[in-house]
């Protein structure tokens, strides 16, 4: 699960607040008295940014918001806040409902938490504050989903949530400016897998149904109400409608309609695709699938059924599967990851009998098949989006610790940037470089100009003289004479004097005399003077000599120089020693 | 000769006009004023207010204004623009002059000073801006003076450390368009003796290349640009500004990104051999492999914009290392840090290893071995993967260019062919048809490379089934082209082709042309299946199949096309084969090949028509040609017979060899309109068929044009006269109009005269001066001796002539049940039809539609429903509306294609179309232009029943 916090710029924000599915205490919402130890959310929260609608990452939102209390603002993308409520309350209904657990969140509550929702648009950015300010961009995934770039002042942090790179049937890939963020925090399920292309997955999969269909069997793919069934329907429908298929394709009804309808509202966060050709015929609008009924699966002759959920552990799906189950013809085609134990990881292995519950067995006949559809970027995907974002750090949240370590070895490598891999509950802190803005006055600007070449070069650092003055909130550069008289002071000057002993027979204006020509002969190119009160100028630097009080010839050099012009003693010495 | 008088007269009717509009406002300006500059100068000078001024001037603009005038305005102009203080008053002027300059005839040499004074004085920027812009157009129009173009260059050097963008970009942009091309700027200070400021001390390019690292991104493209443009003016890029382009590679700006990608393209070709290190390492590589792998780079840049044009540059990139061109489809799979194997190398050893089913068990493509972490190279660097990446992009737009660049790179490259094959046939997958259509095109122009495996094979034909036309009959198409290694393959893909045909009918002759050539080139792969294909047994005689089942001829066209080339074959043939075949020979002769038949009267007849080779018919051709040629009087005795006889054989030669038939054709055609003029018979079909020639044919030299414009001018010089002897009251205005005609074919042919000594038009050219003066009955007398005495143009074998032909596939006109429908509503009729060497389809071609009553209405085609297949061929398929009546009973309308063709616009091949188009400048003579339409197909006959409405 995702709930990650993020302090920056003296703003707190909330990223993601989701739960963990394989818990039923309280250690599937995150531990929010972490936060604060006691007081309230609301104080110490600025904002909750929701990146897309998957449990594990806002299922802990109603809990946080009503009953934790939270008041502050929510922000999430137009469709994750249409689609959020419908899973949110889906899932309450099976806990609930099904499983009898209390102290969980009501209907009225996910409601309430909904209220506080402020939708966001890709690309528009957001004023929570005065200072703090965030921008969506799109993240593939599933719809809506987004990425989020948080800036206060100069330093900026870019959330991804789960992104993916490479678009596929109904989403696009994801996309970010070079805004060079201080921290990109990446989500890195797939650390360590580079993926082949999705078009051959994807024909694999259109043959295997297709050849099934063409034997007449029946093909049974079990999913999830939301994201891959989607994109799979895409893919049935208009290979259907390219090779002018007659069998039909059946959609488990229930959560799955609610949310089609969504996916046909949002149609500028689909892809090219679906984007271009809405005007004629809505993609999602679907003329091949239809919904099913339970009597459909006694149906003779072939057929495609949808059914949820996805790894044929109980419902609708497995019902379908029991009776599908004798005959070699049909076939069933699990898009995704089963976990261990479910019937669907079972017959994945090639377990061909079944036990079920009742002592009874069922013989699997039916051809089992295998395809991942899985919509997180893979190690190339998250290096590409280092390389559009050009993060100074690098955060990896959201995957496993030792595929984690390579990647990280890997960024470090190849962008030598610095990365961290976060424990849940660990704190990493980055320090940043941000820029304090000075107003300079105009007159010291020109001067400098003045002085410089033809035209400023935004590249590179100057230096310059100047006077840096900071007063109540507000820091000036003015050239130092203003500065003085701003302030009332009287200039004073600092020069440092120097002495030096020579052993020399002349006298103290001969002595003198040799030491202007020895400079002259030496040090050309600088302005050497010989003054009449017995003094030699070189550049500022004055020089005088003196006869020491117990012996004559011993004579002191007095050196005197102000502190601007060190540099101009430099030269002065190299004329000494050579 | 009247023309030139016209012309003249008119001249002077015209200078008589300006006379009393130069008088007018000469009392208040100068004398010399004209009027144009006049009015504005008064305008410019009633104006109160800025707007006002403005206003005068907009509406100034949107007039032209005369050649001579333009010099004055100009001053007028610049009058105004010193007095004036509001900065977008002075910004139009500016734009003004540069729009005056651009003035046809006008040299803007004399206003090159004020223009580059005005400079000197001007604060705001925006107006520096669009006075430089000015200079541009200036100096475009200058391109014969050095002297302006120095002064300007110098101007531009001077402004381009101004602080606003936008005087930068135009500077830039005047440097890349003046830029000297041959020396360099330094020679030609000196060579000038002009006083010698620091900037100018460098060429172009190095000044140019300095603002590569400007602040504004704009001015960074504006740089680029103008190198480009240096460049496409044949300045040769220093190599130096190779790394500099590099950098910008990485700007933030995709417009720059863009630029830079192009700017690296070019210096690519420049010095594709240059050696250039590689950073943080010691190694070397050539210039266009550097190159190769920076653009490869950025087909994963952040812009798609970008994207398209790296990909698209990548094609063009032939020089480049077959290594590194390799490397663009490399792409290594790993899954927990194992290596993974691709589905296309899963798919090949698949293949190598003889196994055919795929995928049956859960993680058959389990990662095998471990890798070393310090070998996975995440990030692409240089063109790895360049086109995996691209192929998979998320904007078609990238993934079109993507493929063909793929395309041109394996059109050079066999090897590299053969490598992108899986990624091609993966694209036949894509969500979008117009990518599926092109990677399909392109493996058919590949084609000649690669061979397809079985498993490659399979996935291709796997798209026979998909719905639409235009992807099936590409596909088709390439299966034409395609080689393939097994006997399995060809059974493979004579099933789902036969599957194809069963589920989509109408593919039927493209299925069937599909098949010609599978079987003529793989006859041995065709051998081993006879048996089965044929279904013949060895000890029983089989059914005999039906001979009208399309599924059947389909596999006789393969087995016989086969056979052509394999002289074993016809022994494996039951008796019911010969008799197909020879049925099949007949009806379907361009799919069924002659064949040896052993003991068989066919053969002789076959071989005979094999022998007849393109030569001997091409001699024939010219034989009879020059037979013709002898006659020197047309009334001599015979001349009609050898005629006669000269055009049944020219006819026939068209029909038996199908590459002269355009030409022979096209010789009948004219040899019949001489015997026409001969005869003294059907003036008006003569002309029709002089059109028929001239539109018809394509391919045709301004010789030949010319020989057919005179077959028509001594058509009309017989209207003539035929007139003469009806009709006298239209005469006069009939002679003036030949006179025309004659004069029109004189501009037309100028070079072509000589060619035609003694010709009909030469001897009225001699007696042009007493033709023009004559009267119309003498002219008549003249016109027709000179006809008697005309000999016979000879004409000149065409080389490559083809004539226009068009085909009606659909409709076949066989069906026997009415096409019914309510009268008052419409019923649309598809058409599909094939064009051959026809021009400009999506304008020229009409559909025809002629009903019963006699009514016809002409239909013209959307653009989009023409297609492309091949070079020279073009595909209709429409829809056509008809609607009628009602009728009793249902009758037969007829569908024929027309060929528009207009005498003003496609008269003449593109060499002397400039001259043409000059001539219509100079006197337009809409009159002469004759438009029409030919009819060039078959017409079809399609039975329609218009139903009464029931009320």
């Amino acid at each position: 699960r995702s709930c990650i916090l993020v302090s920056i710029g003296g703003k707190n924000i909330m990223l993601d607040c989701g739960m963990h599915m394989g818990y039923n205490d309280d250690r599937r919402f995150p531990d929010f008295s972490y936060i604060t130890q006691n007081g309230r959310l609301t104080d110490f929260l600025d904002c909750v940014i929701i990146s897309h609608f998957h449990l594990d990452h806002c299922g802990a939102l109603p809990f946080m918001s009503e009953m934790v209390g939270y008041d502050g603002p929510i922000y999430m993308t137009h469709p994750t806040k249409a689609i959020c409520p419908i899973l949110l309350e889906d899932f309450r209904k099976i806990t609930v409902d099904k499983k009898g657990e209390t102290n969980f969140f009501t209907s009225q509550m996910i409601k309430d938490c909904m209220k506080k929702v402020v939708p966001l648009n890709l690309h528009q950015t957001v004023q929570v504050d005065d200072e703090l300010e965030i921008k969506a961009y799109y993240a593939g995934h599933v719809l809506g989903a987004a990425m989020v770039h948080i800036k206060v002042g100069s330093e900026s942090v870019v959330y991804t949530g789960d992104y993916n790179m490479t678009p596929d049937r109904h989403l696009g890939a994801a996309w970010i400016d070079k805004c060079r963020p201080d921290i990109l925090i990446s989500e890195s399920t797939y650390a360590t897998t580079i993926r082949d292309s999705k078009r051959c997955r994807e024909r694999d999969f259109l043959k295997k149904v297709h050849e099934s269909i063409e034997r007449g069997g029946k093909v049974l793919i079990p999913v999830f109400a939301l994201g891959r069934a989607q994109e799979l329907c895409i893919l049935l429908e208009t290979f259907w409608e390219r090779m002018n298929l007659k069998a039909p394709i059946y959609f488990s009804t229930g959560l799955t309609e609610k949310a089609n309808h969504y996916y046909k509202l949002f149609i500028t966060w689909t892809n090219q695709k679906i984007r271009k050709t809405f005007v004629q015929r809505n993609m999602f609008e679907f003329k091949h699938i239809k919904a099913f009924d339970r009597s459909y699966a006694d149906n003779p002759g072939p057929m495609v059924v949808f059914a949820t959920p996805g790894m044929l552990h109980a419902g609708q799906s497995l019902q379908i599967f029991k009776k599908w189950a004798g005959n070699e013809k049909n076939m069933v085609i699990m898009p995704g990851y089963c976990v261990q134990g479910t019937i669907g990881h079972k017959i994945l292995n090639g377990q061909r009998k079944l036990e079920m519950e009742g002592r009874s067995t069922l013989d699997v006949k039916l051809q089992v098949e295998y395809m991942s559809f899985s919509a997180h970027a893979d190690a190339k995907g998250i290096m590409q989006l280092i390389r559009m974002a050009e993060p100074r750090n690098m955060l990896l949240v959201h995957g496993e610790a030792v595929k984690m370590e390579f990647l990280k070895g890997k960024i470090e490598q190849e962008f030598s940037i610095d990365c961290y891999m976060p424990a849940n509950g660990e704190t990493v802190t980055v320090t940043t470089n941000p820029s304090v803005p000075v107003d300079i006055s105009l007159n010291l600007l020109k001067r400098e100009m003045a002085l410089g070449g033809p035209l400023p070069d935004p590249k590179k650092p100057r230096t310059m003289h100047g006077t840096l003055i900071m007063k109540e909130n507000s820091l000036k550069l003015v050239s130092s004479e203003q500065a003085l008289k701003e302030l009332g002071l009287n200039e004073h000057q600092l020069r440092f004097t120097c002495r030096v002993q020579l052993q020399d027979p002349h006298s103290d204006t001969d002595t003198l005399h040799r030491i202007y020509t020895h400079l002259k002969s030496v040090l050309k190119g600088y302005t050497i003077q010989h003054l009449p009160d017995g003094t030699v100028m070189v550049e500022s630097i004055v020089i005088k000599v003196s006869s020491s009080t117990e012996d004559p010839n011993t004579k002191v050099l007095l050196l005197s120089w102000s502190y601007q012009f060190g540099s101009d003693l430099y030269c002065l010495k190299r004329g000494f020693f050579f | 000769m009247a023309a030139h008088l016209k012309k003249r007269v008119y001249e002077e009717f015209s200078k008589v006009v300006q006379i009393p509009h130069e008088e007018a406002p000469a009392k208040k300006l100068r004398l010399s004023k004209p009027s144009k500059s006049a009015a504005l100068h008064i305008d410019l000078c009633k104006a109160t207010n800025s707007t006002d001024a403005l206003q005068y001037l907009l509406h100034f603009a949107r007039k032209p204004v005369e050649t001579e005038s333009v010099e004055g305005v100009v001053r007028i102009l610049l009058e105004h623009y010193y007095k004036e203080t509001d900065n977008s008053v002075r910004l139009k002027i500016a734009s003004l002059l540069g729009l005056l300059s651009k003035t046809q005839g006008f040299s803007p040499d004399c206003i090159v000073d004020d223009a580059i004074n005005t400079l000197g004085n001007e604060k705001s920027h925006q107006v520096l801006a669009q006075l430089m812009d000015t200079l541009l157009v200036i100096g475009t129009q200058l391109p014969e003076s050095p002297a302006v173009r120095q002064r300007l260059i110098e101007v531009a050097c001077k402004h381009l450390s101004d602080t606003y963008f936008g005087v930068r970009n135009k500077c830039l942009q005047l440097l890349g368009c003046l830029g000297m091309v041959d020396t360099p700027l330094t020679k030609d200070n000196e060579g000038l003796g002009i006083s010698l400021v620091p900037l100018k001390l460098r060429d172009v390019q190095s000044i140019i290349s300095d603002y590569f690292g400007d602040q504004d991104p704009r001015v960074r493209t504006a740089a680029l640009k103008a190198m480009l443009q240096l460049h496409e003016r044949g300045m040769k890029i220093h190599e130096i500004i190779y790394d500099q382009a590099c950098r910008l590679l990485s700007d933030d700006y995709e417009q720059v990104r863009s630029a830079a990608v192009q700017m690296v393209w070019v210096l690519s070709h420049l010095y594709p051999e240059s050696i250039v290190p590689i950073p943080s390492s010691n190694e070397e590589i050539r210039l266009v492999d550097d190159a190769f792998g920076k653009i490869s780079h950025m087909v994963s840049d952040g812009s798609w914009m970008v994207r398209v044009q790296a990909a698209k540059t990548l094609g063009s990139m032939l020089q480049v290392s077959p290594q590194f061109l390799e490397q663009t489809l490399d792409k290594k799979l790993m899954s927990d840090l194992r290596r993974k194997r691709t589905a296309h190398e899963r798919a090949k050893e698949l293949f190598t290893s003889g196994e055919f089913s795929s995928g049956r068990k859960w993680a058959d493509d389990a990662p095998k071995e471990k890798l070393d972490t310090n070998t996975v190279n995440l990030i692409a660097s240089g063109a790895c993967g360049a086109f995996v990446h691209g192929l998979e992009d998320e904007m078609f737009e990238v993934r079109i260019a993507a493929v063909e660049a793929l395309c041109q790179l394996a059109r050079s490259s066999a090897s590299f062919a053969e490598k992108c094959l899986d990624f091609l046939v993966d694209m036949f997958n894509d969500e979008i048809e117009e990518v599926r259509l092109q990677s399909i095109h392109v493996l058919r122009e590949i084609s000649t490379h690669i061979t397809l495996r079985e498993d490659q094979l399979d996935t291709v034909l796997a798209v026979l089934e998909d719905s639409s036309r235009d992807i099936r009959e590409a596909l088709h198409e390439l299966i034409c082209y395609t080689n393939v290694s097994t006997k399995e393959c060809v059974q493979l893909a004579l099933l789902e082709l036969l599957k194809n045909l069963n589920k989509y009918p109408t593919d039927r002759n493209s299925v069937w042309k599909c098949l010609k050539f599978m079987g003529s080139r793989h006859p041995t792969l065709v051998l081993p299946l006879v048996p089965e294909l044929l279904s013949t047994h060895p000890y029983f005689d089989t059914p005999e199949p039906d001979m009208d089942d399309p599924a059947y001829i389909a596999v006789l066209v393969l087995v016989f096309n086969a056979a052509k080339s394999c002289p074993t074959m016809p022994a494996l043939f039951s008796d019911h084969t010969f008799r197909h075949y020879s049925y099949l020979r007949d009806s379907l002769s361009h799919l069924v090949p002659p064949l040896r038949l052993p003991g068989n009267g066919l053969d002789l007849v076959d071989s005979r028509c094999g022998l007849g080779s393109v030569e001997s018919a091409q001699l024939f051709l010219q034989q009879s040609l020059n037979r013709v040629s002898t006659i020197q009087n047309l009334e001599a005795p015979g001349a009609q017979d050898l005629l006669d006889f000269t055009i049944r054989d020219l006819r026939r030669l068209g029909e038996l060899q199908t590459e002269l038939a355009g030409a022979a054709d096209f010789c009948a055609t004219y040899l019949r309109c001489q015997l026409l003029l001969m005869k003294v018979v059907g003036v008006l079909s003569i002309l029709e068929e002089t059109y028929k020639l001239e539109f018809l044919y394509s391919g045709l030299d301004s010789r030949q044009v010319a020989t057919i414009h005179h077959v028509r001018l001594q058509a009309k010089a017989l209207q003539l006269i035929l007139t003469a002897r009806t009709r006298l009251d239209s005469l006069i205005s009939s002679c003036e109009k030949f006179l025309q005609d004659i004069e029109s074919f004189q501009r037309l042919f100028l070079t072509e005269l000589p060619h035609l000594q003694d010709s009909f038009v030469d001897k009225l050219l001699e007696l042009m001066p007493r033709l023009s003066s004559c009267k119309p009955v003498e002219l008549v007398k003249i016109l027709q001796t000179t006809l008697r005495q005309s000999g016979l143009l000879q004409l000149r074998l065409p080389e490559q002539i083809h004539r226009a032909t068009a085909t009606i596939i659909e409709p076949t006109g066989e069906s026997d049940n009415p096409l019914r429908f309510t009268t008052g509503l419409v019923v649309a009729l598809d058409i599909d039809a094939t064009l051959e060497h026809v021009q400009d389809p999506q304008n020229n071609v009409k559909v025809q539609v002629l009903y019963p009553d006699g009514q016809s209405h002409v239909i013209h085609p959307k653009p989009g429903d023409f297609r492309k297949p091949g070079p020279d061929r073009h595909r209709l398929i429409t829809q056509v509306y008809l609607s009628h009546t009602a009728w009793t009973e249902p009758s037969q309308i007829e569908v024929r294609l027309l060929l528009a063709y207009s005498s003003s616009s496609t008269s003449l091949s593109s060499p002397s179309k400039l001259g043409w188009s000059d001539s219509i400048d100079s006197l337009p003579t809409p009159e002469t232009a004759v438009e029409g339409t030919i009819p060039f197909s078959k017409p079809v006959k399609v039975y329609i029943m218009p139903k009464p409405a029931r009320r």
